[in-house]
C-alpha cells in the first residue's frame, strides 16, 4: 500500500504493508538512519522521533498511522545542530557511545518544547522511558537544564531584535 | 561491476542511485580527504591538502579511543587538531596479533606506541623539511602542521612534505616529550565524535546500507545447543517482503526486503527443535548444583600461611554464602552483522570489538584466505564485551554465503539479544573468617563455583577468581586460601564488563563489611588497615571518604557504605549514599576517588567512572534465569536496567599520578554494587548477599 508521510518537512511516499512500524520505514525504505532500533516494543525509546510535534515511539507505531501528518525526525531537528538541545548536547558532550542519543535528544526536545524550566521531577518523568546503556543520565539532566539557558537566550536575543 | 564495494565506492554508487541522499549518512566525517594521503606508518596518514588521518586500531564504544588515541599521536606529531580526521582501519598485523578492543587496555597498550608512531611521523616529517632546504634536521622543528626552519623561518606544510617524508625510512629511536611539555595528554579535549552523534549521522554498523541489500532474521533454538530437527517456511514466505528462507548452522534465516519483514517473516516460521540435552536447565537448578559445589574442596587459587589451623583456633569467626546471577550485556545497539560474500572474496561490515575474531570466523566459513577477507569496523552502540564474540558475524557470513553476491544485514531483536547473549556467569560463593581477640582478621577462606570461560591453568579460572584470590586484603591477612570449582554447564558465558570483579567485589566487599561490624570496626579504618601496604589504595580511600564527608553525621533517614577495588591497574574508592523510602532504594549521590595512574583525558576518565557506575547499579537490579532450558527475559520490560529516575548524582576525584597509564573503561563497575549493598546493611541492619535485590531485602 501506499502511504504519504511528510518528513522534515518534505513528503515521502512509500510502498509498504500499513503495519510496518514507521522506524522500519525511515531506515530500510528511506535510508534515514540516524532514527535507532533498540527494542521494538517502546521501552527504551532510542527510536523517538516527533509525529506533530509529540514525541512518540516510531518502532510501535505503523505507517498508517502517520499518513499525512508531519514527522521530525533527528535529521531534521534543526539544519545545522543548533537546536538548544543539540547545542547543550555538544558542550556538555554528553553522548559515549551515542547509539540511544538521538532518542534522547528528540525526547528532550520534546519536553523543552512543552516545559520553559523543567524541574528534576519533570525531567525524570519524562527521559525516564530512554534507556543509556552507557549511563550518560547525569550529563543528560545537565544538559537538559543547559539548553533551557540557551533557549531563553536565544528567545531574548529574538525578542530584542524584534524591538529594535 | 567492483568486487570491492568498499565505503567509499559505496558513497559514490550511493549518491548515483539516491541523489546524494545517503552521502550524509554515510559520510563517516565530513573532513574527507581530497586525495590518497601519504602513510607514514600505520597509525598517521598526510594529504596534499594537509588533512591528517589517524587510523583508529581501537574500537569505539563510547570510552573514547577516537580522541583520546588522537591525542596521543598529535601530541607527538604537532599536528593542527582541527585538521585531523579518524578511520578505522582493516585487519593488518600492524595493529597487534589480536587487534581487539577489551580488558581497559586501550590506554594502556597505547601510551607509548602512540606517541612514538607521532614522534617518528613527526621526524620523518622534519628529514624530509631538511632535505628540500638542504639543511640539517636539527635546525628543524614541527609546529601546528609544518616543519620551520628555525634559523631562515621559512615554513613548510606538513601536506607538501608527506610524500617525500613516506619515502624516508623510519627512524629507530625517537625521543618522547616530558611530561612538563605536554599540550593535549592530560587536557579535557572535547570528544571528536559528539556533533555527529547528536544529529543521527555517525554511522553504527546496523546503519550499514548497500546497494541491493537484503535483510535477515535468524531464528535460532530457543534452547542453548539445540538444532533444527525440520522446519516448514512456506507461511514465512507468504509475509510481504520475504524473499527467502535458508538454514544456517545455528538456526533458519528468512531474508527480506527490509528488517520488518525479516522478523514478521520469522515469526511464520514453523520450526521443530532437536532442543538437546539443557532442555531441562532450571535456574534453581543451576544455583544448586553451583552452591553444593562450595561445599567441597576445589582447585586452589591462592594459599598462604595455614588457614584451617587459624580458623580452629580464632577468637571469632564469620562464615557466609554469596551469590550472583547470569547478567547480559544488552548494548543498546542490537547486535548486527551486514556481509557479501562472492567466490573471490568477503566483506563484512561490523560494530566489532576483536577484528582478528571477526576476521578469522569470516575466513573459516568462507574458506577464503585472508588477504581475500575485509572486516569494516563501524562505530558500536555499546560493546561491554559483547562485541568481543564473533557469533553474530559468523551468523551474517554464513548467510551471505548463502545468497553469493547479494550483500544482506542481520539484525538480532532484543529477544534475540537477551536469550542468545554470551553471560556474565553466575556464581556462589563461600566465605569463612576468622578474627583474633582485637578484631583483626587472621584467615579468610573462600570457595568460588562460576562457569569457566577464559581457559583453565592448574584448574582455575583467573577470570572467574580475579577480585578474590588476588585481593590486596591479602596484604594484611596472615592466612588465606582460595579455591575454585568449574560447574558442569555449557550455557554460554564471557567477558562482561569488569569480568571477575563484577560478581567478585561485590562478594569481597561486601564481605570484608561484615567483618568489619563483627571486629566492632569503622569500614573505611578496617579496610585502610588491611591495605596499608598498598599506598595507591589508600590514598583513593582517604579521598573518597574525606569528599564524601564519611566521618560527618548524616542528615536523617541517609545512609553510607563503602568499597574499594584494584583492578586493571587502577585504583578505585567508592561511596554511595542511600536511602530506603517505603521499601523502595534510592541512590543519592556517589562520590569516586580514582587512581589510574597518567590521565589521557581526565573528561572522558569522569565519563567512564560515572558510566561502569550506572552499569553497576543496572547489576543490582537485572538478572537472566532459565526454565525448561529457555532464558525468561525478553525485553527490557523484565531484564531491567537503570533509567535516569534512578540515577545517582557522582561526583568523580582523580588522583594526579604520573604512574604508567591504567584501565578506566571498567574501573569503576566492581566497587557500586557492594558500596549500595553496605549503605543498605547501614539501614536496614540486613546484609544483602544475593543480587538481584528484591523488595524483602529493603523491608
Amino acid at each position: 500500500m501506499a502511504f504519504t508521510i511528510k518528513i522534515n518537512g518534505t513528503n515521502h511516499t512509500v510502498d509498504v504493508d500499513h503495519d510496518t512500524p514507521l522506524l522500519w520505514v525511515l531506515r530500510d525504505v528511506l535510508g534515514m538512519t540516524g532514527t535507532k532500533f533498540g527494542c521494538g516494543q517502546a521501552l527504551c525509546g532510542a527510536c523517538t522521533v516527533h509525529v506533530n510535534g509529540q514525541a512518540v515511539r516510531s518502532c510501535i507505531t505503523p505507517v498508517a498511522g502517520v499518513a499525512g501528518k508531519s514527522v521530525t525526525t533527528i535529521e531534521g531537528l534543526s539544519p545545522d545542530h543548533s537546536h538548544p538541545v543539540q547545542q547543550a548536547w555538544i558542550e556538555l558532550d554528553v553522548p559515549q557511545c551515542g547509539y540511544c542519543q538521538s532518542g534522547q535528544v528528540m525526547q528532550a526536545a520534546a519536553l523543552l518544547a512543552k516545559n520553559q524550566r523543567p524541574t528534576d521531577a519533570d525531567i525524570d518523568e519524562v527521559m525516564k522511558g530512554n534507556i543509556c546503556r552507557c549511563g550518560t543520565y547525569q550529563e543528560i539532566r545537565a544538559a537538559i537544564k543547559r539548553a533551557v539557558v540557551i533557549k531563553r537566550a536565544a528567545n531574548q536575543n529574538a525578542a530584542q531584535g524584534v524591538v529594535a | 561491476m567492483s568486487t570491492n564495494l568498499s565505503r567509499r565506492n559505496f558513497i559514490q554508487v550511493g549518491a548515483a542511485a539516491t541523489g546524494g541522499l545517503l552521502v550524509s549518512v554515510y559520510a563517516p566525517d565530513k573532513l574527507r580527504a581530497a586525495t590518497t594521503p601519504a602513510k607514514l606508518n600505520a597509525f598517521i596518514h598526510i594529504g596534499s591538502d594537509d588533512m591528517v588521518t589517524f587510523m583508529i586500531h581501537k574500537s569505539e564504544m563510547g570510552q573514547g579511543p577516537v580522541t583520546a588515541l588522537s591525542q596521543l599521536l598529535a601530541e607527538e606529531l604537532e599536528c593542527d587538531w582541527t585538521k585531523i580526521r579518524t578511520e578505522f582501519p582493516g585487519v593488518d598485523p600492524a595493529y597487534g596479533p589480536l587487534q581487539g578492543t577489551f580488558g581497559s587496555m586501550t590506554i594502556r597498550t597505547s601510551y607509548n606506541s602512540m606517541r612514538q608512531a607521532g614522534a617518528t611521523a613527526r621526524m620523518m616529517l622534519i628529514q624530509a623539511a631538511a632535505q628540500k632546504w638542504g639543511v640539517d634536521a636539527s635546525q628543524c622543528r614541527a609546529e601546528n602542521n609544518a616543519v620551520i626552519n628555525t634559523v631562515t623561518n621559512a615554513r613548510a606544510s606538513f601536506g607538501s612534505l608527506a610524500d617525500d617524508a613516506a619515502k624516508i625510512p623510519a627512524p629507530k629511536n625517537v625521543t618522547l616529550k616530558e611530561a612538563k611539555d605536554f599540550r593535549l595528554i592530560g587536557t579535557s579535549v572535547k570528544r571528536r565524535d559528539t556533533t555527529d552523534k547528536v544529529t543521527g549521522r555517525t554511522p553504527f554498523g546496523l546503519d550499514m546500507r548497500l546497494p541491493g541489500m537484503l535483510y535477515a532474521a535468524l531464528a535460532r533454538c530457543p534452547v542453548y545447543g539445540g538444532k533444527v530437527k525440520s522446519f516448514d517456511a512456506s507461511k514465512a514466505k507468504a509475509v510481504p517482503g520475504v524473499k527467502n528462507a535458508v538454514e544456517i548452522s545455528n538456526g533458519v534465516a528468512v531474508i527480506a526486503d527490509n528488517t520488518w519483514s525479516a522478523m514478521e517473516g520469522r515469526k511464520a516460521l514453523q520450526i521443530v527443535w532437536d532442543e538437546g540435552h539443557n532442555a531441562n536447565l532450571t535456574s534453581a537448578g543451576i544455583r544448586k548444583e553451583f552452591a553444593d559445589l562450595t561445599e567441597k574442596p576445589g582447585a586452589n587459587a591462592r594459599k598462604q600461611g595455614d588457614a584451617p589451623a587459624a580458623m580452629a583456633s580464632a577468637a571469632k569467626k564469620v562464615e557466609a554464602l554469596y551469590e550472583a546471577p547470569y547478567l547480559s550485556h544488552a548494548p543498546m545497539e542490537p547486535l548486527n552483522c551486514t556481509a557479501v560474500v562472492r567466490p573471490d572474496g568477503c566483506e563484512v561490515w561490523a560494530s566489532t570489538q576483536i577484528q582478528t575474531a571477526a576476521h578469522q570466523i569470516a575466513m573459516k566459513i568462507t574458506g577464503l584466505s585472508a588477504d581475500k577477507v575485509q572486516i569494516h569496523t563501524q562505530w558500536l552502540g555499546g560493546g561491554f564485551g559483547r562485541r568481543g564474540g564473533a557469533d553474530y558475524i559468523g551468523e551474517g557470513v554464513e548467510i551471505a554465503k548463502a545468497l553469493t553476491g547479494t550483500p544482506v544485514k542481520l539484525t538480532w531483536s532484543r529477544d534475540d539479544d537477551l536469550q542468545h547473549d554470551t553471560y556474565r556467569p553466575g556464581s556462589v560463593t563461600k566465605f569463612a573468617a576468622a578474627l583474633d581477640a582485637q578484631g583483626n582478621p587472621v584467615a579468610l577462606t573462600s570457595t568460588v563455583a562460576c562457569p569457566s570461560f577464559a581457559g583453565l591453568q592448574n584448574g582455575v579460572d583467573r577470570a572467574a577468581v580475579e577480585g578474590i584470590a588476588n585481593m590486596a586484603y591479602f596484604g594484611g591477612i596472615p592466612n588465606a586460601q582460595v579455591d575454585y570449582h568449574v560447574p558442569p554447564t555449557d550455557i554460554p558465558t564471557s567477558y562482561w564488563r569488569s569480568v571477575g570483579y563484577s560478581q567478585n567485589t561485590f562478594f569481597t566487599e561486601s564481605f570484608i563489611d561484615e567483618l568489619a561490624h563483627a571486629a566492632g570496626k569503622d569500614p573505611v579504618a578496617f579496610r585502610r588497615a588491611l591495605v596499608a601496604k598498598s599506598p595507591r589504595l589508600v590514598a583513593v580511600l582517604d579521598l573518597a571518604a574525606d569528599k564524601a564527608g564519611w566521618s560527618k553525621p548524616l542528615p536523617a533517614g541517609r545512609y553510607r557504605g563503602v568499597a574499594l577495588v584494584d583492578n586493571l591497574g587502577s585504583f578505585n574508592a567508592q561511596v554511595a549514599e542511600i536511602s530506603i523510602d517505603k521499601g523502595k532504594l534510592r541512590v543519592h549521590k556517589v562520590v569516586t576517588a580514582v587512581d589510574c595512574g597518567q590521565v589521557v583525558n581526565p573528561a572522558i576518565v569522569v565519563q567512564q567512572i560515572r558510566s561502569g557506575i550506572v552499569y553497576g547499579l543496572s547489576a543490582m537490579k537485572g538478572a537472566i534465569t532459565f526454565d525448561k532450558g529457555r532464558v525468561q527475559q525478553q525485553n527490557f520490560n523484565n531484564y531491567e536496567v537503570l533509567r535516569i529516575d534512578e540515577a545517582p548524582e557522582m561526583e568523580v576525584y582523580i588522583v594526579p599520578s604520573t604512574a604508567a597509564p591504567g584501565g578506566i573503561g571498567e574501573a569503576s563497575t566492581p566497587a557500586i554494587g557492594p558500596a549500595v549493598a553496605n549503605a543498605i546493611f547501614a539501614a536496614t541492619g540486613k546484609r544483602l548477599r544475593k543480587l538481584p535485590i528484591r523488595n524483602e531485602d529493603l523491608a
